[in-house]
């Protein structure tokens, strides 16, 4: 099953036994959404609970919360990262913080899912990712989750809780094959171990835990070691036990994220490591991230903006050699 | 319009298309990527909005490649963008959606639905403050017209009587929604109403587009305040080139098709300018060859060196004054 066919089976399932869920975006409806996660929806659903709104992606939060007031159980798509930016005021004054300011009386059931990330050329205003800013509002949920069959178990419980969730997807991993188990019984929140190991500790999230796993064979021959990875799934809350538990194995943290690198999220990753862990840690952390650069269209400098699986290689390699391994 | 005009805007039309299907053709070869939004059936409205607004400012959207092209910019040069090469306008860093060319007051395309608009009202107060009176002309598709951008934008622009054209492409979709779906009415002039003078224009029409632009240009000149106009269009391809346009009927492709501006011009100019038909056909064969060696600039051109990476986030100077 495609990552974009998981998530497309997670909101029919609800929809299907939950008939307060609707979806709202641009083009979600007839057209069956532009990266094919809603389709076939309106068919089974009805135009009522796939709402095709016009281009105003502060209205699709504001509505879709104003809509979990009322009772409903909306899902919110926002076409890409980079038009989420219009709905900022909406996610972040609002959505995140109804809750607090109504001293926890009011639910707010709403996941808001977009895509993020660099593609293929889509250039300055279309390539960037938000989940640096996102994760640092407290209110919110952030999942960003890589495998095919945590999208399918995270989109599920993300649109029954009664809690707004940021669903941050990558478009560049709609298309990736996976098995999903449907029966199991998944936490969205807690890390996904995607290969254990005893040296290196890599974490990572979305689309770059393919990239790393991509350059991992060279990495361990070349360090003669085995490396953990771990794939966070859920940005805000972080699972620290489990990076906590590596970590005192491993003794080496490598973070490994698409957007740039001041302020980007693995800074959240290595300070509290530095903070709680620093006696465990036998090198400094290694931070690999996008250049702190807008991204550029031409293909070649495009891939120079970002972490690609040579880049990644090149540098833990580097970085272990130069720290003991 | 005089006939000396009229060539030229059916040049720049025929240019156009055979711009953007030589864009097309190399797309699916490979040495473009990316978006790519196409203007063909849109030409008359691209070219003869632009020719009218002779002289002022120009922001755009991103379905830019032939109203770049009317402004002037060197078709080798917007070429040379979307293939990705140093020599490109924006030197292959902005792509299809970015070509900006300040030395003909062409602030290019924005990604962002609606957001050149606000930007546009900026410009147009800059333009009023300095008593330049030329005035700004902001294009921007039916699907802008739905958010907060745009109406925020009427209303500043009118309150403070800004020298502003809006300029509505409405083609009817915004992707694959069609506007009478997400809005209660097909001509979206309504919204403008109350807050400035409409327009309405069959924008298949370049002789009709080239006279209503030019008639709003001299009220804004004229220091009244804003003036919308609104073009009725149809594009022919997919939104975009990975756009199937399976969402339009092969009924509604080919009343859409039967309005051909570059047809209508042609018999404009045959019928009523009395040009020679030989004069017609040395145009389009010009504007093929034009697009030709521009392919071959494009072709020829060298990639961006690496270190373009790190240029023009900031001036030289402003760095300095950071570190
Ligand atoms: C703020 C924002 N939301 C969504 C998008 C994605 N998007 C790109 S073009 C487009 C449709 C725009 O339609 P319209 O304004 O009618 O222009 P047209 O493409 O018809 O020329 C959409 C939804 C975007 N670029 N910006
Ligand atoms: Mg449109």
């Amino acid at each position: 099953m495609l990552y974009r066919e998981a998530l497309n089976r997670a909101i029919d399932e609800v929809m299907a036994s939950d008939e307060s869920v609707v979806v709202l975006g641009e083009d979600v409806g007839l057209y069956g959404g532009s990266y094919r996660v809603t389709e076939g929806l309106v068919a089974k659903y009805g135009e009522e609970r796939l709402i095709d709104t016009p281009i105003a992606e502060l209205s699709i939060v504001g509505n879709a919360m104003g809509m979990a007031i009322g009772g409903l159980r909306p899902v919110a798509e926002i076409m890409t990262a980079n038009f989420s930016l219009l709905a900022f005021d909406q996610i972040i004054n609002h959505l995140a913080k109804f809750r607090y300011m109504s001293a926890g009386k009011t639910a707010i059931p709403v996941v808001v899912r977009f895509p993020q990330g660099v593609s293929r050329q889509l250039a300055a205003q279309h390539s960037e990712s938000y989940e640096q800013m996102l994760s640092a509002v407290p209110g919110l949920m952030v999942l960003a989750v890589n495998d095919v069959n945590y999208a399918y178990h995270a989109l599920k419980k993300a649109i029954l809780m009664d809690d707004p969730v940021i669903f941050i997807e990558h478009e560049l991993l709609y298309n990736k094959e996976g098995e999903v188990d449907f029966d199991a019984d998944l936490d969205p929140f807690k890390a996904r171990i995607a290969k254990t190991g005893e040296k290196i500790t890599i974490v990572s999230y979305l689309k770059m835990v393919d990239d790393v796993m991509e350059a991992l064979p060279e990495i361990e021959e070349k360090l003669n070691c085995s490396c953990e990875v771990i794939d966070l799934c859920s940005l805000n809350p972080i699972d620290h036990d489990t990076l906590a538990e590596s970590l005192k194995k491993t003794g080496r943290l490598v973070v490994v994220e698409e957007d740039h690198k001041t302020g980007g999220y693995g800074t959240q990753i290595v300070s509290w490591a530095a903070e709680e862990l620093f006696y465990a840690l036998d090198a400094p952390p290694l931070r690999i991230a996008g250049e702190d650069v807008p991204i550029p269209y031409n293909r070649t400098l495009e891939l120079a903006s970002i972490p690609t699986p040579d880049k990644i290689a090149e540098r833990v390699i580097r970085w272990g050699k130069n720290n003991g391994l | 319009m005089n006939k000396l005009l009229a060539e030229d805007i059916y040049y720049l039309m025929v240019l156009g298309r055979a711009f953007e299907y030589a864009a097309k053709e190399h797309y699916l070869q490979g040495e473009i990527s990316g978006f790519l939004h196409l203007d063909i059936g849109q030409e008359a409205f691209s070219v003869a909005a632009v020719k009218a607004f002779a002289k002022g400012d120009i922001f755009s959207t991103y379905r830019e490649h032939v109203i770049a092209i009317a402004r002037g910019i060197e078709p080798g040069a917007v070429m040379a963008e979307l293939f990705g090469k140093s020599t490109g306008i924006s030197k292959g860093k902005g792509g299809s959606m970015h070509l900006t060319d300040l030395s003909r007051f062409f602030y290019g395309g924005d990604a962002i639905v609606g957001g050149q608009i606000p930007t546009a009202v900026g410009c147009a107060y800059a333009r009023k403050y300095q008593g330049r009176e030329d005035g700004v002309m902001v294009v921007f598709g039916d699907g802008a017209t739905n958010g907060g951008a745009f109406f925020e934008s009427l209303n500043i622009a009118s309150a403070q009587k800004l020298p502003l054209l809006f300029l509505c492409e409405n083609n009817q979709y915004a992707i694959g929604t069609k506007i009478t779906r997400v809005a209660p009415f097909l001509h979206q002039a309504k919204k403008a109403e109350p807050y400035m003078p409409v327009y309405e224009v069959d924008g298949m029409d370049a002789t009709a587009v080239y006279a209503v632009v030019k008639e709003a240009q001299s009220r804004i000149q004229q220091g009244h305040g804003p003036i919308f106009v609104e073009a009725m269009t149809c594009r022919y391809e997919g939104h975009s080139i990975s756009d199937a346009n399976s969402y339009r009927s092969a009924q509604e492709m080919k009343l859409c098709k039967e309005k051909d501006p570059i047809e209508r011009m042609k018999k404009e100019l045959l019928e009523s300018w009395m040009a020679e038909p030989q004069l017609l056909a040395s145009l389009e064969k010009r504007a093929q060859e034009t697009v030709d060696q521009a392919v071959a600039f494009a072709t020829q051109s060298p990639e961006p060196k690496p270190e373009e990476l790190y240029t023009d986030i900031f001036c030289k100077e402003c760095a300095n004054v950071v570190s």
